[in-house]
């Protein structure tokens, strides 16, 4: 029973912000800020859930001395972190900014010299003895040049541009095309949800 | 000309009309169109085929309801593959709002394969913040970061992570991403650990893939729906992907249409002009 | 104080993270592995953030009576709705992520189809700006839109049918052009991040102090 109330009242939601296509209406608006409101509190939960209890709650009882105490270390950058919500020492929470800015910037460093631009070099450094591999090479310095703004665009460096923006033209076109799918397939899925588990036409 | 003139100002709720419609006509005829499969969803394939009975699998949730449509069938399927397999699955993620879409697809297919018992066969870990971070240090520890899995239960008393520690103990990661998470792992777990990573994507983050599949930095790619619809096929059991193709393609060949129309209206008028 | 703290507590990590890179033994090792494991603490608290001021917001709209506060009302009550249904099933079943819990009914039955809804408003109207926008106007945009529709021809079953060499090529054009162009994209990008990952650290790029 209750599986069929939740089927009904997806199947409403589902029908309440597709009748924003027509036009904007309270049903939509109805929808829309449910939508907001449930999924902030769904983040409280997780964020309390995934986060603050097992990694700080649990861990400060189950750990033992040092391991224990340094804990509060991470809990303080975490509350100073929501001082934002007081104007007057909201400047402490850049020292919270401060330490996940640090260490995503060292992490970055890292992972595209070791995961970008290594590899993908690597992989650049091709024989030239098929048409394909020529082409490769060709688009990937070309698209290369077309960014390349410390020097004007002229002889050699305009020809290049030229090329990368014929490559990269293709590339968006065919970005398109995926994107196109992609939001296609999500009509599919949830008209598929109202025609299978709401009308059952189809199996 | 004056169709031309019309055909311009033509009413958009028209266009949506016709875009449902030729979504659900297919679905409703139940039309199937024959699966061609794609040389990167058939490496994707193989990386899980050749893993040998108790391989471990990494099956990485960095998407949420958004993408549900697209990213679930290949969870389906590719969870189906590895229970086949006698593959063993640790699930996490990193997309808070996703999380429980890799519970309920876990649940639904071991429920198909009744022997398969959580804590030995699968285990889900749940959700940590801090991706880039959590891919490196898991490198290190898997308890540094995940003590306990979602339950609160402890890995150490969970047969099957036991038993590991890092991503020397793993032996293939799945990523079914919807945004930068399959890059971060393939730059922090991949590049610096050489953990071996598939992606399953969704089309709008398919195109940004295909370079690291070339530099062989990935196994391979599931992209899109008719990525899904492809690993379906392969796995021999058709599932909303393949069911959803022919609406897909009838889709595509409207919008395309479309686009057709709109430039022939363009260049008269332009003409005219 | 309210700056050069930040400054260094960013320059420190930064560097701590990088030397660990090429020294992972002890003690950078265990420093690094600490540190990330706080900034994975630190990042959820983050997520709290826009929240205050979503809620103060509109419990502010609905006091005052401002247009829209019958709106205001529903974000708030799925907002109680689901925090409650999330504490209840916490304390019922140890988690609030079982299957069969009522956080988990909210999460089946009301978030899945409104995000998964609202995404596929999308499809709509990417179909309406392709009839509306996308002309052949340039010789760019004109690769640009033949590009596209071979892809979206050739990457569905239909165009197999239609003609055989469909497929084929929107393959090529995914494995060879493509794939040149947006490795160029990201190796460009891959030197931008990391210039600005270097100027955060040694304090240039300041802008997130502000």
């Amino acid at each position: 029973m209750l599986t069929i109330i939740g089927i009904w009242l997806a199947a409403g939601l589902t029908i309440a912000i597709f009748s924003f296509l027509y036009k904007d209406n309270p049903l939509y608006k109805f929808a829309e800020h449910l939508y907001v409101g449930v999924s902030a509190a769904f983040s409280i939960i997780y964020v309390w859930a995934f986060d603050v209890w097992p990694m700080l709650v649990d861990r400060f009882r189950t750990e033992r001395g040092v391991e224990k105490w340094i804990l509060i270390v991470p809990a303080l950058f975490g509350l100073i972190m929501l001082s934002r919500w007081i104007p007057k020492i909201s400047w402490l929470s850049r020292w919270a900014i401060a330490l996940t800015v640090g260490i995503a910037a060292g992490l970055g460093i890292i992972g595209q010299i070791q995961g970008i631009l290594i590899p993908q070099i690597q992989g650049t450094m091709l024989p030239l003895t098929t048409i394909n591999n020529v082409i490769l090479v060709v688009g990937v310095l070309a698209s290369l040049f077309y960014f390349y703004f410390s020097l004007e665009h002229k002889g050699v460096l305009k020809g290049g541009a030229r090329v990368g923006i014929i490559f990269i033209m293709i590339a968006f076109g065919a970005s398109f095309g995926y994107t196109v799918m992609a939001r296609i397939s999500l009509l599919i899925g949830r008209l598929s949800f109202l025609l299978r588990d709401w009308l059952h036409l189809i199996r | 000309m004056e169709l031309f003139k019309r055909l311009g100002t033509i009413d958009r709720r028209i266009i949506y009309l016709l875009v449902a419609l030729v979504v659900i006509i297919p679905l409703l005829l139940r039309l199937v169109l024959p699966i061609r499969i794609s040389e990167p969803v058939r490496r994707a394939y193989e990386a899980v085929d050749r893993l040998p009975p108790g391989a471990v699998v990494i099956v990485s949730i960095d998407y949420d309801a958004a993408s549900e449509p697209e990213l679930q069938p290949q969870l389906l399927a590719m969870l189906r593959h590895c229970f086949s397999k006698d593959l063993k699955v640790i699930l996490t993620g990193h997309w808070a709002l996703g999380l429980p879409l890799g519970e309920i697809g876990l649940n639904q297919i071991a429920r198909e394969f009744k022997e398969k018992k959580y804590g030995i066969d699968y285990v889900n870990l749940g959700y940590r913040p801090g991706y880039r971070a959590l891919m490196v240090g898991i490198g290190r520890e898997i308890r540094d970061f995940f003590a306990t899995d979602y339950r609160g239960v402890s890995l150490d008393s969970l047969p099957l992570t036991r038993p590991i520690h890092n991503y020397n103990d793993i032996d293939l990661l799945i990523s079914l991403s919807a945004g930068q998470a399959g890059d971060e792992w393939i730059q922090f777990a991949g590049a610096r650990y050489g953990l071996k990573i598939m992606i399953g994507s969704t089309g709008v983050v398919a195109p940004d893939m295909f370079h690291y599949l070339q530099a062989e930095q990935i196994e391979g790619i599931v992209g899109g729906l008719q990525g899904a619809a492809e690993y379906e096929t392969l796995v021999k059991h058709a599932g909303t992907a393949t069911r959803g193709m022919t609406a897909q393609s009838t889709a595509h060949i409207l919008i395309i249409l479309f686009i057709v129309l709109g430039n022939i209206g363009y260049f008269v008028m332009r003409r005219r002009k | 104080m309210k700056r050069e703290i930040p400054l260094a507590i960013t320059a420190i990590t930064g560097i701590l993270i990088v030397v660990t890179f090429f020294i992972p033994h002890q003690p950078f090792g265990g420093i690094q592995q600490r540190l990330l494991f706080w900034y994975s603490i630190v990042l959820g608290f983050t997520y709290l953030l826009g929240i205050n001021s979503l809620v103060g917001s509109h419990l502010k709209k609905v006091q005052a009576r401002h247009s829209g506060w019958e709106s205001s009302i529903i974000l708030l009550g799925g907002f109680l709705i689901t925090l409650v249904t999330g504490i209840v099933s916490w304390i019922q079943f140890g988690t609030p992520f079982l299957l069969g819990s009522s956080f988990m009914y909210v999460y089946t039955y009301m978030i899945i189809p409104l995000q998964a809804t609202m995404f596929a408003l999308l499809s709509f109207f990417i179909a309406s700006a392709a009839y509306r926008a996308f002309r052949a106007r340039t010789f760019e945009a004109t690769l640009l839109l033949i590009a596209a529709a071979i892809v979206m021809i050739g990457r569905v079953p239909i165009g197999a049918k239609i003609w055989s060499g469909l497929p084929v090529i929107a393959d090529w054009i995914m494995d060879i052009p493509q794939m040149a162009a947006k490795r160029g994209i990201f190796l460009g990008v891959a030197l931008g991040s990391i210039a600005m990952s270097l100027r955060v650290i040694i304090g240039l790029e300041r802008t997130y102090l502000s």
